[in-house]
């Protein structure tokens, strides 16, 4: 096997020596970069999709990455975050409320089937519909019609020719249009309305890649993509497709890139945190990502209200020594927080005003602490509660530890058996203390990493924050006629959270990942999701 | 013999009914809404999630629950998992692979195993008898993971002998490794168990009144004293079979092999009743009839065990 590979790179080698001989020789064109083989097949990392790939079903990532390459929306993301057209020519409107949508020509599904203005519309009144009970509907509840409790047609939405379409919001949402490259806002082909189920296996796309044929998902093993010849957006592939392997560990499919069975993996397994910058020299990968990760501290248990509760808050806040757990524990695979959204978002901040209440500050931790007890004393134990099925415990406890020591207070961590049963806790509002918390963005934009959470009343915010003011501010942003007015009112509302901390933000988990010598360009997206169509193999 | 064979198999019915029926029970106790956790920090509205409870009979009591289960059963309808999929699908995906793994495992395990272990009870207190005790000792005391990730290592990465994890066909040559870290613990109990009879049963009567006859040396060894040192050994493989079957966690992560340990264990965590069943089903059943197989050798083996009415 050794001999063969050997044996291979010393074929390509002489191959490669030859092309660049008979480009030396054609004397006009200029020397590129290696360009990659594009019929290579790039394998890469995954985990087996949790349900049918339909874009309005598909809300964790093994799916998501299917479903990103298979389908492409209005726009898409750049490996920055920043948004470039694809179906789309263009998304107007003067209002922020009522948006105009034109589609671009020559746009088609990979069984010829054109993609028009009623694609999309047809699609999102499926996503959205109750009784279909899609994992992703509350993507639609912006849209005129939209109902969480009833079967009803999205009115906002109407075609008006076969390459328009309008899009009637509830109110002004000035950054509306960024949310569309999540893949919830994919079009469907008519056959998809046949039969769902069956779509779901075998879906028909209108993205940079198509799946291999029917059965091209092996149910727990892989699943293989083509390129699909039909597309011709922005996201080219420079290959010949994706065969996304599914792992259940980390380190099996770590063994596998350095076994030279698998060319991308986007994560390193804990194991590997000290190592993989020597195993793979030049060819890692870790920076800041968007998934924000935090305790949230309820409001209904005794001392964690008023004015008493704002103290204790910053007092525990002031009490974790961030940097220290994310060099110790994490290997510098988390950055510290600044603020509750990421670095990599548009409109990112380190320096919001109260931000120094996410600062390790013994003194003042201590201070605001006692001033907490000389309203009521407090008595028992903090407690942290997490999933002990998600490899939390060590951070978890390291960080009881650095409470402990900086108040003197007993800090435990609380372990549930799974994330279910953590969860039934938090939703019945019988935590003890502080839980764990996390989120990762479906979209690049600040609104999405704060109204899904502290919103009064919405649906990820288990506990139960509430406040006049930051509902208020994330309302004037979401109206706001500019980006940078919003993105302005949208730190505005960060600073109300930095003062009542509804959510003690701890760090931003990076994306790490690894890949083999023989492929190339390989960039890490917004998403944390290798851009798979730029990457080459030798 | 035929009469007692088929008692042990109708035995298997009301084992099969308790144990489901407990499977069950254990499962529907699990902490939390399984489906909330489906979609973890991203909570679809409660209306969404009400249905697909509705729809996996998660909103009815546990009875109702396990009736709806049951029926399906014996429609040949074992459900689905909260993706969709067949669980009967899903079983005969993982249960092929699972089972060349085990089998593979026990093949290695009973001829290496009895082998050494029978050279080192010829040979008892000589230097390979003295090497298979460490090894072996060796082998029960190191954990398989550890095994696994350095024969993975080793021969995978490092040497490139092996596939380093085994690919979706999971075909034979590719599970060798994995069937050998897989077999390593057991392994070593066979080379001491097989190791200890052969040692005793040298010394019995039998072996002594053989030898007196006049046979050769190789017929006393292979007819006399192996032959009857297999009854202990055959107990162990038997019990074997069923946790190579089911056991293999470890071994399946570590090579990322599609099979029923692995199944069983997702399925537990999210809190999916029908498969975890059918899987645990299927489990007890082999499990019963390894046994069933285990005492039918016994008679074969031993001349004097016989079962009578």
């Amino acid at each position: 096997m050794k001999i063969n590979r050997l044996g291979i790179v010393a074929i390509s080698l002489a191959a490669m020596g030859a092309l660049t001989l008979s480009g030396c020789a054609a004397g006009t064109e200029k020397a590129a970069a290696p360009k990659g083989d594009s019929k290579a097949i790039i394998t890469t990392n995954g985990s087996e999709p949790q349900n049918p790939l339909i874009p309005t079903n598909t809300a964790e990532t093994g799916g998501g990455k299917v479903v990103t390459s298979v389908f492409a929306g209005l726009v898409s993301y750049t490996a920055k975050g920043e948004l470039e057209n694809e179906v789309a020519k263009s998304i107007e409107s003067d209002d922020a409320q009522n948006w105009t949508v034109t589609l671009e020509d020559g746009w088609k599904f990979s069984n010829d089937e054109p993609v028009t203005a009623k694609s999309f519309v047809d699609a999102w009144n499926y996503g959205a519909l109750f009784s279909n009970a899609q994992g992703s509907s509350y993507f639609f509840d912006d849209i005129a019609g939209f109902s969480y409790d009833a079967d009803s047609e999205l009115t906002g939405l109407k075609v008006v020719d076969e390459k328009t379409f309008t899009v009637e919001l509830v109110a002004p949402e000035a950054d509306w249009p960024l949310r569309l490259g999540y893949s919830a806002y994919s079009p469907l082909p008519e056959v998809a309305f046949e039969d769902m189920a069956a779509f779901g296996e075998n879906p028909i796309g209108n993205g940079p890649y198509m799946l291999k044929g029917e059965g091209a998902w092996e149910h727990d093993v892989k699943i293989d993509l083509v390129t699909n010849p039909a597309y011709d957006g922005v996201r080219k592939p420079a290959n010949g497709g994706l065969s996304i392997v599914f792992y259940d560990s980390q380190d099996a499919a770590y063994a596998d890139v350095q076994g030279g069975n698998l060319d991308v993996l986007d994560a390193i397994p804990d194991a590997a945190f000290e190592t993989y910058e020597s195993d793979f020299p030049e060819r890692s990968v870790n920076q800041p990502a968007a998934v924000f990760q935090a305790l949230n501290m309820p409001y209904y248990l005794e001392h964690w209200s008023g004015k008493e509760g704002e103290l204790r808050r910053a007092a525990i806040s002031m009490s974790i020594n961030r940097d220290e757990i994310t060099d110790v524990i994490f290997q510098g695979t988390r950055t510290p927080a600044t603020d509750f959204t990421s670095p990599v978002i548009d409109g990112y901040s380190d320096k919001l005003k109260g931000a120094d209440v996410l600062e390790y500050n013994k003194k003042e931790a201590k201070k605001l602490w006692a001033e907490a007890d000389a309203i009521a004393p407090y008595t028992g134990t903090f407690d942290i509660a997490y999933n002990s099925d998600g490899g939390h415990q060590a951070w978890v406890d390291a960080v009881a530890n650095s409470i402990k020591n900086t108040l003197g207070i007993k800090a435990v961590g609380k372990a549930y058996p799974t994330f279910a049963a953590a969860l039934d806790d938090r939703d019945a509002k019988k935590l003890t203390g502080a839980t764990r918390a996390g989120w990762q963005a479906d979209y690049p934009s600040l609104f999405n990493f704060l109204a899904p959470l502290y919103q009064t009343g919405a649906g990820s915010n288990k506990e139960g924050y509430s406040s006049k003011e930051f509902d208020r501010l994330l309302k004037e942003g979401a109206a706001a006629s500019s980006v940078e007015e919003a993105t302005a009112k949208y730190q505005e509302a960060q600073e109300v959270l930095l003062k009542d901390l509804p959510t003690l933000p701890l760090w931003y988990s990076n994306v790490t990942g690894v890949w083999a010598e023989t492929v190339d360009n390989v960039v890490f997206g917004w998403d944390s999701v290798p851009m798979y169509t730029d990457i080459t193999k030798k | 013999m035929l009469w007692y064979t088929g008692k042990r198999l109708l035995q298997m019915i009301p084992v099969f009914f308790g144990a489901t029926f407990l499977i069950y029970f254990m499962v529907f106790s699990l902490p939390g809404d399984p489906i909330a956790a489906l979609y973890g920090d991203r909570t679809p509205s409660p209306g969404v999630i009400a249905q697909i409870r509705a729809q996996y009979y998660l909103d009815q009591p546990l009875l109702v629950q396990y009736f709806h289960y049951m029926v399906g059963f014996f429609q040949g309808d074992l459900g689905t998992t909260y993706s969709g999929r067949p669980v009967s699908e899903v079983m005969a995906s993982a249960f092929p692979v699972t089972a060349r793994l085990a089998m593979l495992a026990l093949i290695f395990e009973a001829f290496a195993g009895v082998l050494v272990g029978l050279i080192a009870g010829l040979r008892k207190g000589k230097l390979f008898d003295a090497s298979a005790l460490v090894v072996s000792l060796l082998l029960i005391s190191v954990p398989t993971f550890v095994i696994g990730f350095v024969l993975q290592f080793v021969f995978g990465v490092q040497l490139g002998w092996a596939r380093t994890t085994v690919s979706g066909e999971a075909p034979l040559n590719e599970l060798i490794l994995p069937a050998l870290v897989l077999a390593s613990v057991s392994f070593a109990y066979i080379v001491r168990l097989t190791r200890a009879s052969v040692s005793d049963n040298l010394n019995a009567d039998f072996v002594r009144t053989a030898t007196a006859k006049g046979l050769s040396r190789p017929r006393v060894v292979t007819v006399h004293v192996l032959r009857n040192s297999l009854v202990p050994v055959v107990t162990f493989l038997g019990v074997d079979l069923g946790s190579l079957m089911v056991g293999a966690i470890v071994t399946e992560g570590i090579f990322n092999i599609n099979g029923v340990g692995g199944t069983v264990y997702k399925a537990i965590k999210l809190g999916e009743g029908p498969t975890v069943v059918s899987f645990i089903a299927v489990m007890v059943v082999i499990f019963v009839l390894a046994n069933l197989l285990v005492d039918l050798l016994y008679a074969a083996l031993d001349p004097r065990i016989r079962y009578a009415k």
